[in-house]
């Protein structure tokens, strides 16, 4: 049985709409990735998921509870982790850890182990008795995914949960997340910006543009959508329609003297290429990533970093605003 | 134990640690009614006279309805507040039910109210004690049978602001509606004049606002004059918080994020 199963799933506000009709299952003990631009509705689908918004219509189970029918049970099954902050700054990080556990009817005994063993994955147990406003964006964070973590969910939805943290905790979170998913069997559901966090993470992965999945499969099938080597060359006057008589070449872009060409078996037909093209600047042969699919199905290039700037920016930005 | 009793102790637990950490709260909320004692109190009295009474152990009941009538509503912006940091969707997605919440919540705020209060009546006692104000005199029974109806006062209080930042999404619109609330309730409760010879078209507005009946409590209470006695004064501040508690849990459930 599914962990999660999504019918129609609509959210529309006034003169859009946010999430248009999704349809999906996720399984017990996958991770599973939901990739897309901004205000492409990632969010608005897990407060859907986690009951705090009302779906306009459609529904979902979430461990076999219906999301608005029975929203207390789905909340009893699940952990989440927000794009924006949602710890108390007036509160030490431990204090936040302490409510979580009350919140969460975790026994104290229990709790405080749990605490521990939280604050020592996201390394704060040092800076625990210290108030969260004194956190750096990153430090905050950290102690939220902790706490999301903290009363095993069956299942967790992280919104964008590395965003504004540095390369080595985020790999630091991606193997605990993973390690999470698999010893204990919960079900991760993680939107994100980050293509390698998709690729490295996810079981599979549903990039979803305006509302609506535009594709849904694991990352190395997504990538085999697009036949072949990407190979990239720089090139002042590139003889663009002897190239495209290649039959190997399956997709040709030219950008800014940039020449983009999606190559079946680039390494055999590389020297040929070479030649046919013409005065060649410099190359770059290799493999699709998931932004190439990305483009490929939005035809857009997704921003690594979200409009409004990362996480850690949009926590000083609201402290000075306040 | 049970889930939801411990929902509210978080709740409560939180709202406890917000009120030790911010002790210019506590701060406001002392030295502001005992400057109302003094220097209005103190300027009004030697102009105006109260059969029996002098004027500042008139209104020492009536300034502790003010005290607590304005935190008690004034608490209510701190769950705009919440909305605005997002903490309120770490709380709301956890499986503690909306009630609980809102439960949470009152027993927060009404704790901050009867913390204050009881610090004024110890301000009070001792003003009455060194003569500062004569014929104030408070005992250990009028101490105990104060604060539990302030308790009752509170409750409500803090009930109606939460229904209001419930429903405000800024702090502008909480403070606007606040505000239109809080100066009739204050100015027609009688916590400044007595309510026995108010001119007619005033006194209606005076008889349906429940703070009169707090103050008329508190006033019984503490000086052993009262209009409508404890019975009518105590039935009203009762039901009111009652019916409150009713409205809010019912704001709660709607609110949106
Ligand atoms: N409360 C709201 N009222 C009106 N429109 C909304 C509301 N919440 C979201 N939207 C709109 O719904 C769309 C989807 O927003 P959503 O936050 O789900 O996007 P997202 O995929 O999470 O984007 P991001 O990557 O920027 O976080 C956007 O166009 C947004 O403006
Ligand atoms: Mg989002």
């Amino acid at each position: 049985m599914p962990i999660i199963e999504i019918k129609n799933l609509t959210k529309k506000y006034r003169d859009i709409t946010a999430v248009d009709q999704l349809n999906l299952q996720i399984e017990e003990g996958e991770i599973f990735g939901l990739l897309g631009p901004n205000g492409a509705g990632k969010t608005t689908t897990l407060m859907m998921l986690t009951t705090l918004i009302k779906p306009s219509s459609g529904t979902a189970k979430v461990n076999g509870f219906d999301i608005v029918k029975n929203p207390d049970k789905v909340r009893s099954s699940i952990g989440m982790v927000f794009q924006d902050p949602s710890s108390d700054d007036t509160l030490t990080g431990y204090e936040n850890l302490k409510l979580h556990g009350m919140l969460y009817n975790i026994p104290p005994v229990e709790r405080e182990k749990r605490i521990k063993e939280v604050l020592e994955l996201v390394e704060l147990t040092g800076r625990k008795n210290e108030l969260v406003k004194n956190y750096s964006g990153g430090m905050r964070r950290r102690l939220e995914l902790g706490r999301g973590l903290m009363h095993y969910p069956k299942v967790l939805f992280l919104d964008e949960p590395t965003l504004g943290l540095d390369p080595q905790t985020r790999d630091h979170l991606w193997r605990y997340i993973e390690d999470l998913a698999r010893r204990m069997h919960i079900s991760v559901i993680i939107t994100t910006h980050y293509m390698e966090e998709a690729d490295m993470l996810c079981d599979r992965v549903a990039i979803i543009d305006s509302g609506k999945i535009v594709a849904l499969d694991a990352p190395s099938k997504l990538k085999e959508i697009i036949g072949g080597d990407v190979v990239t060359i720089k090139i002042k006057e590139p003889k663009i329609d002897l190239i495209k008589q290649l039959p190997y070449i399956s997709k040709v872009d030219v950008k800014d003297g940039i020449v983009s060409l999606t190559v079946a078996n680039a390494s055999e037909h590389l020297a040929e290429i070479l030649q046919t093209i013409g005065q060649v600047d410099s190359v770059e042969v290799r493999q699709p990533t998931l932004s190439d699919v990305f483009l490929h199905y939005t035809g857009r290039e997704i921003r690594e970093d979200s409009a409004e700037g990362g996480w850690a920016d949009r926590v000083i930005n609201f402290r000075s605003k306040h | 134990m049970n889930s939801e009793i411990r929902g509210i102790l978080a709740i409560w637990y939180r709202e406890l640690k917000v009120f030790q950490r911010e002790k210019s709260r506590l701060v406001g909320a002392i030295v502001t009614p005992v400057l109302w004692l003094l220097i209005f109190g103190g300027g009004l009295g030697s102009a105006i006279s109260i059969t029996g009474l002098n004027y500042q152990a008139f209104i020492f009941p009536g300034i502790l309805a003010q005290s607590v009538l304005f935190s008690s509503i004034f608490f209510g912006i701190y769950i705009v507040w919440d909305k605005k940091i997002d903490f309120l969707k770490e709380v709301l997605v956890s499986p503690v039910s909306r009630t609980s919440i809102f439960l949470g919540k009152v027993i927060g705020g009404a704790t901050d109210s009867m913390i204050q209060c009881a610090i004024l009546l110890v301000i009070g006692w001792i003003f009455g004690a060194f003569n500062i104000i004569p014929g104030l005199h408070l005992t250990i029974f009028s101490f105990i049978f104060s604060l539990v109806a302030i308790a009752f006062m509170t409750t409500s209080l803090v009930s109606i602001g939460l229904i209001i930042g419930s429903q405000m999404e800024s702090f502008e619109g909480f403070q606007l509606v606040s505000s239109f609330l809080l100066f009739p309730l204050f100015f027609l409760s009688g916590a400044l004049f007595p309510i026995n010879r108010l001119p007619a078209w005033i006194a209606p507005f005076t008889f349906i606002n429940p703070i009169t009946y707090g103050v008329d409590a508190l006033r019984h209470i503490i000086l052993g004059v009262s209009q409508y006695g404890l019975l009518a004064d105590f039935s009203v501040i009762i039901g009111l918080a009652v019916a409150t508690i009713i409205a809010g849990t019912f704001a709660f459930e709607k609110m949106k994020l």
